[in-house]
């Protein structure tokens, strides 16, 4: 099923999803598996993996040196592929591949993107690649029916945001304020106009990143956007107090209520 | 955007969506000076009166004289205010920004040239500053940090990633994605995504534009070749870009390091290690392993350790219109002592990689041939480094003095 389906049908049951993002091979290929492990289990809806890259220039400190780590521990682009098909076999949830384009652009473009289809997952994001620069990606994308997902950020134009979309499958991944993932995001008026904005421009489901560390984030966002997307947090909490404190921090985030079926679906009606 | 700043296959914008207008805005006003007159003017001026431009093209009549070949000359740019051809760009760059009505500026710096001469800019124009540099290079180069400091600047040493230009490079991006509003970034070097590589060597063509004139005026003809030391590529594509059309040979010179097949180099084009590739925001061929991760690079001059090279640069070579060559530490270490002891001019370790292939050619060249080779900044100033390249006993046994008297 393609990915946008995938979460419309999850938006039915719960009214904001959680996405959870990784550095493959941080701390380590094997903890990486247990840590997908973990998310599922405390009910991650989909996941963004990183294939680590020596200059993730759009990147905050915690992540750029999980990268590096990987890196220096011997994450290959090889072997986060392998791991990544693992998961993505292994578990009954939505993975994509995050990356930068240098790792696409030495593997091949187009053998890059016949490969993701090949191990089971559903999509990329790859945040130094604007479409005008992405015409092979893009192309190979629709060819194996993967999600590419473009970026929105709060210095995109209305106009902008209708021509990345254009593009865009699957969902839209707004970024929540200016600068690299990590620091601190203020969920305000500004980004909630923000939101509406970028609720205008596309009719594809909202992820919204950059900054998301506990409850009432995910709660600031409930009925303006789709996805939560976890990034940094999760890391930190991982190096501080190991990948068992995940499970709690992942379920605290968005306790499973009886909530009534809100996001794209509800709003529409 | 109206272009994407490509050459051949070479260059585009590789950006964070975020820095979409960023982009834009600078491109629209990059292409709004060039096509202004009274720009360049205002340009010319500031560097005839804050810089010492022109630049003399000095004969070296004793270096000429000791390898019998070709009349040697040498372009001046290490006499530029703060002692090197950056200050063509930086100047540049900052009257771009003024324009622009940002205020504050920021930059990345490998030798800490660079660094050093955005902090003269941003002190002289009245714009905030922070610099970030490598902290293997804060370790190497500590006087131009606290030049850096004294003028104002805040200078950040990056911790991240091989800790040198490459990854003071990402730090400053990452600064200006967050505070793009008030922030110029005054990338050192014709490489990054579009504007720069062109706006970079736009700046820089000052220095091509008079060595043509000159060579002219002193000698009548056009030189033979021209030797320049290629980092990201400014200073050489300065100096060439004025000898394009003309039938002269262009030579750039890497870094070779400790050697080209020691794989301890940063030699991307006259090596076969380099491949094509995309990071920090634009296409060229970079130093980097089959996966994309970019390599550890070496040399004795800070200024030229770097992985990628401007896509210009990339291009002119592919259409075999600029030779590239690399000199080692060692050589570099032995052009420059010639050249202290033979014309009293101490170029910067980065330049004497230009003197340094320039003296393997001259000899073969005929007393009717010149060569141009740019010298494209001071020595003098990296005092430290150099003592330590040259392992100076005297100089050491100073340091060791001073360490005590501070100790004490
Ligand atoms: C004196 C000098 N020459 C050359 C370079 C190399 O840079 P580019 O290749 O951009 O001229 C540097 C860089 O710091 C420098 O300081």
């Amino acid at each position: 099923m393609a990915l946008e389906m995938v979460l419309r049908n999850k938006l039915k049951e719960k009214d904001i999803l959680l996405m959870t993002h990784i550095v493959l091979g941080y701390p380590s290929l094997e903890d990486s598996f247990r840590i997908v492990e973990t998310m599922v289990d405390s009910g991650v809806d989909l996941m963004e993996l990183q294939i680590p890259f020596s200059e993730p220039i759009a990147d905050g400190p915690v992540i750029v040196r999980a990268n590096q780590r990987a890196l220096e521990r011997g994450a290959t682009v090889e072997a986060c592929l392998d791991l990544a098909e693992r998961v993505a076999r292994e578990f009954d949830i939505p993975f994509l591949i995050m990356t930068y384009y240098n790792i696409l652009f030495c593997y091949g473009v187009r053998d890059f993107v016949s490969d993701m289809a090949k191990r089971g997952l559903q999509g990329a994001i790859i945040p130094d690649l604007p479409p005008e620069e992405g015409h092979d990606y893009l192309e190979a994308m629709q060819t194996h029916d993967l999600a590419p997902i473009l970026i929105f950020s709060p210095t995109t134009s209305g106009m902008r945001m209708k021509y990345l979309e254009s593009f865009g499958r699957g969902f839209i991944y707004c970024v929540a304020r200016k600068g690299v993932t990590g620091a601190d995001t203020r969920f305000s008026t500004g980004l909630d106009s923000y939101l509406a904005g970028c609720r205008k421009a596309s009719s594809l489901p909202l992820a919204v990143g950059f900054g998301i560390k506990e409850r009432a984030n995910v709660d600031f966002l409930r009925g303006k956007a789709d996805i939560a997307v976890i990034g940094t947090e999760t890391i930190r909490l991982v190096e501080e107090q190991g990948i068992s404190s995940v499970g709690g921090f992942i379920r605290g985030l968005s306790p499973v209520t009886a909530n009534s079926p809100g996001g794209v679906e509800a709003k529409g009606k | 955007m109206l272009s994407r700043g490509y050459y051949g296959e070479f260059g585009g914008v590789f950006i964070p969506e975020i820095l979409t207008t960023t982009f834009d805005e600078l491109a629209e006003a990059f292409e709004k000076v060039k096509s202004d007159p009274g720009f360049w003017q205002e340009y010319s001026h500031i560097m005839s009166t804050y810089s010492c431009r022109p630049t003399p093209l000095s004969f070296a009549e004793n270096l000429t004289r000791h390898f019998g070949g070709a009349h040697i000359y040498i372009k001046r740019e290490d006499l530029n205010h703060t002692g090197a051809h950056k200050a063509n760009n930086v100047m540049g760059q900052g009257l771009l920004a003024k324009r622009m009505g940002k205020s504050r500026v920021i930059a990345e710096t490998g030798a800490g040239q660079h660094g050093v001469a955005t902090a003269t800019m941003a002190a002289r124009f009245g714009f905030k500053c922070t610099v970030y540099m490598g902290e293997m290079d804060v370790e190497r180069q500590r006087p131009n940090v606290f030049w850096m400091e004294r003028l104002g600047a805040e200078v950040i040493p990056v911790i991240d990633g091989t800790r040198i230009l490459k990854d003071a490079i990402n730090e400053a991006f990452r600064d200006w994605v967050t505070n793009m509003d008030d922030t110029h970034y005054v990338l050192g070097t014709a490489c990054g995504p579009h504007p720069f590589p062109e706006m970079v060597s736009y700046f820089q063509s000052i220095i091509g534009k008079e060595a043509r004139e000159q060579s002219l005026k002193n000698e009548g003809k056009l030189p033979a070749r021209v030797y320049a030391c290629v980092g990201g590529g400014s200073n050489a594509l300065g100096i060439f870009s004025a000898f394009l059309d003309d039938r002269v040979e262009l030579v750039g010179v890497e870094a070779a390091g400790e050697g080209l097949d020691t794989g301890r180099h940063a030699s991307r084009l006259a090596s076969n290690d380099g491949s094509v590739g995309v990071a920090q925001g634009y296409k060229t061929y970079f130093l980097q392993d089959r996966d994309g991760q970019m390599k550890e690079t070496h040399s004795v001059a800070a200024g030229l350790d770097y992985v990628g090279i401007s896509p210009i640069l990339a291009w002119h070579r592919e259409k075999g219109r600029i030779r590239f060559e690399a000199a080692t530490d060692s050589e570099v270490l032995d052009a420059m002592s010639l050249t202290i002891k033979k014309e009293g001019l101490i170029p910067a370790l980065e330049s004497a990689h230009a003197f340094a292939q320039a003296f393997k050619e001259a000899p073969d060249l005929s007393a009717d041939d010149i060569i141009l080779i740019n010298q494209s900044g001071r020595g003098d100033k990296d005092i430290f480094t150099i003592a330590e390249a040259f392992e100076d006993p005297g100089w050491k046994a100073f340091i060791q003095k001073k360490g005590n008297e501070y100790g004490a």
